[in-house]
């Protein structure tokens, strides 16, 4: 039951490997021809909304910005660039000098910084408090639904909504501020305003983490427990030496999941504080740099969101080989690691 | 003992304990089930009180924004008359008829493309098969933002801003590959031997497909429906940029909600239509809660 269990687990994470679990035996010789005409339709699609845009912005990454010429209203490319514009960003240049405190291209840094602090502490807190949920899901069966509904709310509204609730929650004369009798203006001051968004965004997605986690709890079996018990083994020693090795893969999934949304988080902090708060940049991210960067040049635009993506795919580079590395081997194997 | 095994599948230790009748045992069972259902409590809590927060300002006179009082006072249905009035300048009503419009196009483009993408990931051998897989997968997780410049710069030199293809197009990038790995998640699970019994029952493969796979396919192709919809109407960062001031979605009127006032942040009004873009979705989220859970974490487990 054991063994079963964990090659369950280990192929739940399997599949979202690209390489393939098994070979299904051949129906007809025909079916090489009819899948790629199935999935033509998808590629076709993808080509125009993801291909094409990446491509087009790596395209405009190398060029100068310019103006929009008023007469013709026409976009006129500046020339090559070569990568000044992403060493603009990177060596925090603007116009061959050091960009003065203020400006976009001085931010880049802070902005880096602002995502991955948020990255970092909104994962860590959702996944200590999605697990003890998935924990408590897993265990109770009376009022198992009122659970589920209870926690897919905060999931089904949208971020925009959530925003504005919790602006309206962090508000000066709001509930926060009445109940423990604060005066804190949350918005306008840097770590007060970080804090609300990342209160708002550990409520909002703490449920999806739950989920997540609870699907992989899901697939082990009682009678793990039952024997570990039999053997008397503590309720600490079956979390670590059960519990977390076999749902491992599983919660490993749902991290690299949040922290790929969370490296790319917008809604929240530009619609609660437009990436201010105190000092007008403290709770500006990559993505809400980027969006600032498209009103003064597309182009340079354009290299600061080539440069997020591939913060963005380098993290899920390193996640998916640590990940790829676990599923590999049994997880009992990683387990005793 | 038996039948609460097999009618509850997801039976765990906590359950074996409560069954288990040695009379020491009885107290720090009972505290376990205790600390069960406080930490249900918590979470109930965590998810709905917020969420009633909302509701209950939605209904609250504007006079009386930050009473804290925690039930129902001061009743009125004047938050949601401000709501959907116009002279602000919010045009909730049609924001709200927009996000449809995007949520439903949206979301048919990606079942119709989508369907038979996952039903070929599912059920057949094709060069390239995991390659394709992989950029799906990848696809899920591209940052909006990197489209967004190119997009941006596209749309205004063809004049597409503020257009309804310029705010459905781009979600297409989300909302298929989530369509695909939802519905291959779904399919995998599928008893797919009912299609080749059908198939030598002498049905042509189209009926099969027809008669058997798709009414057997209906929930997932449903619950996927309404996690692509959800998407859809929830997404931001995109209609923020891409749209107008006549054509825009919910999400983006909520966050550039005017008040009547200047300066006087509108709350409670913001709240009403912060109420009526959610009960949609809440309404679903009760109704199909088992679905919704499935169709989640079948995407996210099994990527």
């Amino acid at each position: 039951m054991t063994a079963t269990s964990g090659e369950a687990v280990a192929e739940t994470a399997r599949a979202n490997q690209p390489e393939p679990p098994k070979k299904r035996e051949s129906l007809d010789p025909g079916q090489g021809r009819r899948g790629l005409l199935l999935v033509t339709p998808t590629i076709i699609m993808l080509s125009v909304v993801i291909l094409y845009p990446i491509v087009r912005a790596i395209i405009m990454s190398f060029q100068k910005d310019q103006q929009l010429d008023p007469t013709t209203g026409q976009f006129v490319a500046g020339g090559s660039a070569g990568f000044s514009n992403y060493s603009d960003w990177l060596l925090q240049q603007c116009g061959g000098v050091d960009c003065p405190p203020g400006t976009l291209g001085a931010g880049f840094y802070n902005a880096v910084f602002i995502t991955f602090m948020f990255t970092i502490i909104t994962v860590i807190l959702e996944t200590i408090l999605g697990f003890w949920f998935a924990m408590i899901m897993n265990r109770t069966f009376r009022g198992r639904s009122l659970l589920r509904a209870a926690v897919l709310i905060p999931w089904a509204i949208p971020t925009a909504v959530t925003a504005k609730l919790w602006f309206f929650i962090f508000a000066p004369t709001g509930v926060v501020n009445s109940l423990f009798n604060l005066h804190t203006q949350w918005f306008s001051a840097q770590w007060p305003a970080r804090f609300a968004i990342i209160i708002a965004d550990t409520w909002k997605t703490t449920p999806f983490m739950a989920l997540l986690i609870l699907a992989g709890l899901q697939v082990i079996s009682a009678d793990v427990y039952e024997a570990a018990k039999v053997d008397g083994a503590s309720a600490v020693q079956r979390f670590l030496h059960i519990t977390l090795p076999l749902v491992r893969p599983a919660l490993m999934v749902a991290i690299l999941f949040r922290t790929l949304d969370v490296l790319r988080m917008f809604d929240l902090p530009y619609i609660m504080t437009h990436g201010g708060g105190g000092s007008g940049n403290a709770t500006t991210t990559l993505s809400i740099l980027v969006v600032e960067q498209i009103q003064q040049g597309f182009n340079s635009a354009a290299a600061l969101s080539t440069i997020t993506f591939l913060i963005i795919f380098l993290v899920a580079f390193i996640f998916v080989k640590f990940l790829g590395a676990n599923v590999v081997d049994k997880p009992e194997a990683a387990g005793r690691r | 003992m038996a039948t609460a095994t097999t009618s509850t599948p997801t039976t765990t230790s906590g359950g074996g304990e409560r069954r288990d009748v040695t009379p020491g045992r009885e107290k720090g069972a009972a505290a376990a089930a205790f600390r069960t259902y406080l930490g249900v409590a918590i979470i109930v809590i965590w998810g709905l009180v917020p969420f009633y927060w909302m509701v209950v300002t939605a209904f609250r006179n504007s006079a009386f924004t930050f009473d804290t009082t925690p039930w129902p006072t001061h009743v009125t249905l004047d938050n949601f008359r401000a709501a959907f009035d116009t002279s602000t300048g919010n045009d909730f009503g049609k924001a709200l008829v927009t996000s449809l419009i995007i949520g439903i196009c949206t979301t048919v483009i990606g079942l119709l493309v989508g369907i038979f993408a996952a039903y070929a990931l599912t059920r057949l051998d094709f060069p390239f098969k995991f390659v394709i897989l992989g950029v799906i997968l990848g696809a899920s997780m591209f940052p909006g933002v990197a489209l967004l410049t190119p997009l941006f710069q596209l749309f205004t030199n063809i004049g597409w801003i503020g257009t309804y293809q310029a705010l459905i197009i781009p979600d297409i990038s989300f909302v298929l590959p989530l369509t695909i790995y939802t519905l291959t998640a779904f399919f995998r699970e599928m008893p797919w031997e009912l299609e080749e019994s059908a198939r030598i029952d002498g049905a042509s493969k189209s009926q099969a497909f027809r008669l058997i796979i798709l009414p057997l396919a209906a929930p997932g192709l449903f619950t996927t429906a309404i996690l692509a919809f959800t998407a859809a109407w929830n997404e931001f960062l995109l209609a923020q940029q891409l749209s107008g001031q006549s054509i825009k979605p919910v999400t983006v009127a909520i966050a550039n909600f005017q008040g009547t006032v200047p300066h006087v942040i509108p709350y409670t009004a913001i709240m009403a239509a912060g109420t009526i873009v959610t009960i949609p979705l809440v309404i679903m989220v009760l109704l199909f809660q088992r679905k919704i859970v499935s169709g989640l974490t079948a995407g996210g487990v099994k990527g």
